[in-house]
């Protein structure tokens, strides 16, 4: 059995292909569910009445997905430039513990439209820093990002955990360790009344498509894309390799900082250990879902987020550990992998 | 200063040492085999958690804890089998078959784990494997009670270091793998098979990963909670390219970082009230960084590292 790269490829297959791929790990995670003596259509039926069920459910689905977008973004960019940046989750809280140490600190009475936006940026300049540092390492000394990322991602969570029970310790919290509340003024307005939704969805959307726009209008969308494709022949036909991912950096960072920002000045108002539940992590799987496209990691990141909200409610009324939802995700990763490579080759006997 | 140097006398630290390199001898072996034959198998992180869990399982619902290293090793090798399937039948980014691998098998062996295990308030408990005293060796001033009374898959870790050793450097086998990560066309022209050794690597590689994670729960703890892997996998990738992808290197790097992470644990005892314990718990992962910025220079990467390989294409 061989493989023969398509001459060219129907559109049939470029739908079909992620419809399959999702429905097979719907399948594999529907045999898992059946396992914990589970009804498994039901099962399903309540994971989405569990994620849009009602108002309160649907903001809360919409609000999981927001930090989604934003390392799916980071995720995406960088993948496509082949930087390999699975270091999302620690830039994530790189940019949280940046804006909370300014957010606390900041004198009282700045206009919320001056402060929030110069406390985004600080989120998305620490990401940034946090990615340009792997990256200068590999293009310096050719140190595999992927394990420098990796390994970051425990050294700043070691650190957050330090300010959180250290300077940045709040007294007012009972013990618990979680870090002084920024300021009531930084906060993002919320978009629906009565919900935790707020307009870090908005600044997710608009950076998508920003995202978009860069790939496919600017010189440097192409040049990181030629250095993804194919950095020898890139690098001789003039794309300055080095400084095309030192960009790619830190827009990959910086939207994963901005993740960690978004989620402190929308939902919590601090920083604790708990404040990502691997966001950074499944936005590797959000961007590889959308097969790296800014606007479908819109709709990746509502899949994932969708999986995981609804998964809550269903673990608690069947009894199936809430668990599956991160199952059925990374199996979606493998298998939309796997499709994505029938849509570009075919079997050849 | 003399606690510092104190610490290094006492023989606690140095039995501890190989204990903790023990899992880590396991997975950089695991990950080294892989990438001799060409493949980087970022699985490691999610084999390793699966193999931990199904290790304790099937001692916790009663089988014996050789059939507990045993279940890992065949869950690893299966694992192995799908990341062999996507990244060399496919020829799939081994970048991203493997993160999507190591999500899928932790979030899969925290799925089983409650499962089979109600939630309680303290995880339950096996009765581990325990220290076996080597006879006479193991009455030997400072050697016996720190390297000759360890558990024996330590010392299967250990064998394993060196005999996969010998295996690289002087057999046929050992060069047919080394060749298929170097230029496979090469070793096709030779009459190999790239694709069945690239198979066969990652799947005993991932058995290995897979049996350092049931060295956690079956000897070093006697249970099974969530993210007690802690980056190891990770961990043990930086330690492959410190190893130069020697596996008696590897063995020897295992062993420098265990006596680090040991030293760093009695150092939090001493230095705990100044010093925040986080510092001491960030200085592995930093190591790690700093080993692979000073080793990377001197790397000899096998020449077919990430590269599929496709019968008849260039």
């Amino acid at each position: 059995m061989r493989f023969e790269r398509r001459q060219k490829v129907s559109p049939l297959w470029l739908v079909g292909a992620p419809v399959a791929a999702m429905a097979l790990a719907l399948a594999i995670a529907g045999v898992l569910i059946a396992l914990a003596g589970a009804p498994v259509l039901e099962a399903y039926g309540r994971i989405l009445t569990g994620a849009f069920g009602s108002r309160l459910s649907a903001t809360e689905t919409l609000t999981r997905a927001t930090p989604l977008i934003f390392t799916g973004l980071a995720a995406a960019v960088a993948f496509r430039a082949q930087v390999w940046n699975i270091g999302a989750e620690g830039q994530l809280y790189a940019g949280a513990l940046a804006v909370v140490a300014l957010g606390a600190a900041t004198p009282a009475g700045l206009p919320p439209a001056l402060l929030i936006p110069a406390l985004m940026a600080a989120g998305a300049v620490a990401g940034m820093v946090l990615l340009l540092v792997p990256v200068f390492l590999r293009l310096r000394f050719g140190v595999d990002e992927v394990v420098t990322t990796l390994l970051l991602n425990f050294i700043v969570l070691l650190f957050v955990s330090l300010a959180v029970e250290g300077f940045l310790r709040d007294p007012l919290a009972f013990g618990w360790p979680q870090s002084v509340p920024v300021a009531e003024e930084a906060m993002l307005p919320q978009i629906v009344p009565r919900s935790r939704l707020h307009a870090g969805l908005l600044v997710a959307v608009l950076a998508a498509l920003a995202v978009f726009v860069v790939n496919r209008a600017t010189v440097f969308g192409l040049q990181s894309r030629a250095a993804g494709l194919n950095a020898a022949a890139a690098r001789f036909s003039g794309v300055p390799i080095g400084r095309t991912l030192l960009l790619v950096a830190c827009l990959s960072g910086g939207l994963a900082g901005l993740a960690g920002a978004v989620e402190v000045l929308g939902v919590k108002g601090y920083v604790s250990t708990d404040l990502s539940p691997g966001f950074g992590y499944s936005g590797i799987v959000v961007a590889m879902l959308a097969a790296l496209n800014p606007i479908g990691v819109i709709f990746a990141a509502l899949f994932v987020a969708t999986m995981f909200v609804g998964a809550d409610g269903m673990s608690r009324a069947l009894d199936v550990p809430s668990f599956i939802a991160d199952v059925t995700v990374s199996l979606a990763l493998l298998t939309m992998l796997v499709a994505l490579f029938f849509t570009s080759y075919r079997v050849r006997r | 200063m003399s606690e510092l140097a104190d610490i290094l006398l006492t023989l606690g630290l140095w039995s501890s040492v190989l204990r903790i390199a023990t899992p880590l001898i396991f997975g950089t072996l695991g990950a080294l085999l892989c990438e001799r034959a060409g493949v980087l198998n970022l699985g490691i992180e999610g084999i390793m958690t699966f193999g931990a869990m199904i290790g304790w399982l099937t001692v916790y619902q009663g089988g014996d804890l050789w059939l507990g290293m045993l279940a890992a090793a065949v869950s690893g090798a299966a694992f192995g089998l799908l990341h062999a399937g996507m990244t060399v039948s496919l020829g799939l980014s081994q970048h991203v078959t493997g993160l999507g691998i190591t999500l899928f098998a932790s979030s899969f062996s925290y799925y089983l784990f409650r499962l089979a295990v109600e939630v309680q308030g303290t995880p339950p408990t096996v009765e581990p494997f325990r220290p076996v005293a080597i006879p006479l060796l193991s009455e030997l001033p400072v050697l016996g009670p720190t390297l000759f009374t360890q558990t024996t898959p330590t010392y299967l870790a250990i064998g394993a270091a060196l005999g996969l050793g010998y295996l690289m450097a002087r057999t046929p086998l050992g060069l047919a793998v080394r060749m298929t990560g170097e230029n496979p066309h090469a070793a096709e022209a030779q009459g190999l098979n790239p694709i069945r050794l690239r198979y066969g690597a990652i799947m005993a590689g991932s058995a290995l990963m897979a049996m350092g994670g049931a060295f956690l729960t079956l000897a070093a703890f006697n249970s099974f909670f969530p993210t007690m892997v802690q980056g190891r996998g990770w961990v043990c990738i930086a330690l492959v390219v410190f190893s130069t992808w020697v596996p008696l290197r590897a063995l020897l790097g295992a062993l420098l970082f265990a006596l680090f992470d040991a030293y760093q644990l009695r150092l939090q005892t001493v230095f705990g009230k100044a010093v925040p314990y986080q510092l001491f718990l960030m200085m592995p992962y930093v190591l790690s960084i700093v080993a692979l910025v000073v080793m990377s220079r001197r790397a000899r990467v096998p020449q077919a590292l990430m590269k599929p390989y496709r019968r008849g294409e260039r």
